[in-house]
């Protein structure tokens, strides 16, 4: 399995939230980075736009780096603050699954 | 992406999961097919898994190998399951576990998977199989039915959620049909089955093959949510 940084994660992130506003129509958007908020209160995506990512994000884990997750996981899902609500909060879920599946 | 569509079919080592996977294959379809144990048939574009569909990470590899390989799934029938015809007052609650297991948690990881690979394309088409011990509340068949009631209030529930990704969902309740899966089942327990439907005949593969062929045609886009129910239950 090859490493996998924070950076390139944020990057594969705002990649994924990138397609997934594009397919939306939203051509108005901010540029993304990793203190974009996903969902939520002045996020860029609605429930739909956040399932669609989640499923892309984890798909280009897979593809990239043979990753095989699953982000919207019952502790994902049971935490008091989301780990879905920004994209840098994303990223270092991911990280902390990363070193307990594969670490 | 390939241009030939790819149907995949859970159960499909014999019977009316066979029959599903070989029609998919004369209908141009690349099949994928899986069972527990190896399949005792083969075919130019099939390829069989041997995968439990209670196995979350097993289902999540196959469908992955799956989409990596053809870059594309247009279909998935979820047809693997077994039976059981007990008094409830003689049924093992392992019994109870072991067809919740198969036939609810199997559908859902499978579609759920399915579906992730399916809203790229923003289409695709989800078929289960029913039974028809649901609307006829069949004595005897108390684990077995409800697991089945189970898979269509699954049926109608993705049918909503996956509509946005332009996949639709549909059941198929066969008759009492000939395959495997009625072995053990005494003869005048299906007699009387047979005697509570509209069409007093025992079901055919075909009969299946047939609706799941119409509900996964490009033209059935509007058609989701649905049960079908054979025999005329």
């Amino acid at each position: 399995m090859p490493a996998v940084t924070r950076t390139e994660l944020v990057a594969l992130i705002v990649a994924a939230t990138d397609d997934v506003l594009d397919t939306i129509g939203d051509e108005a958007r901010a540029p993304l980075d990793e203190t974009t908020r996903l969902f939520g209160e002045g996020g860029v995506l609605d429930s739909m736009g956040l399932v669609t990512l989640v499923i892309d994000v984890e798909q280009r884990l897979n593809s990239r780096y043979a990753l095989t997750l699953r982000l919207a996981d019952e502790r994902a899902m049971s935490r008091r603050s989301s780990p879905f609500r920004r994209i840098d909060t994303l990223a270092d879920y991911i990280l902390t699954l990363i070193s307990e599946h594969h670490g | 992406m390939g241009d030939r569509p790819v149907a995949f079919v859970t159960g499909s080592r014999t019977g009316l999961g066979r029959a599903l996977a070989e029609d998919f294959l004369r209908r141009g379809y690349a099949v994928e097919g899986c069972s527990r144990s190896p399949a005792e048939w083969t075919a130019d574009g099939y390829v069989h898994h041997e995968a439990d569909v209670t196995d979350e990470s097993a289902v999540t590899r196959l469908v992955l190998d799956i989409a990596r390989r053809h870059d594309r799934l247009d279909v998935a029938v979820n047809n693997a399951g077994g039976a059981s015809m007990n008094h409830m007052l003689l049924t093992p609650v392992a019994t109870l576990d072991r067809l919740l297991a198969t036939h609810v948690r199997g559908t859902f990881l499978v579609s759920r998977e399915c579906a992730k690979v399916m809203q790229h394309r923003k289409s695709g088409r989800i078929v289960n199989i029913s039974s028809v011990a649901v609307p006829l509340r069949l004595e005897g068949e108390a684990a077995y039915g409800t697991a089945k009631a189970a898979v269509e209030h699954l049926t109608r529930v993705m049918a909503r959620e996956f509509a946005p990704f332009g996949i639709t969902c549909n059941a198929v309740a066969p008759a009492p049909t000939d395959t495997a899966l009625l072995r053990g089942v005494p003869p005048h327990k299906i007699e009387d089955i047979l005697a509570r439907l509209a069409l007093h005949r025992m079901g055919r593969p075909e009969d299946v093959v047939h609706v799941v062929a119409f509900l996964t045609q490009p033209a059935s886009a509007c058609i989701t949510g649905q049960v079908i129910y054979l025999g005329g239950a």
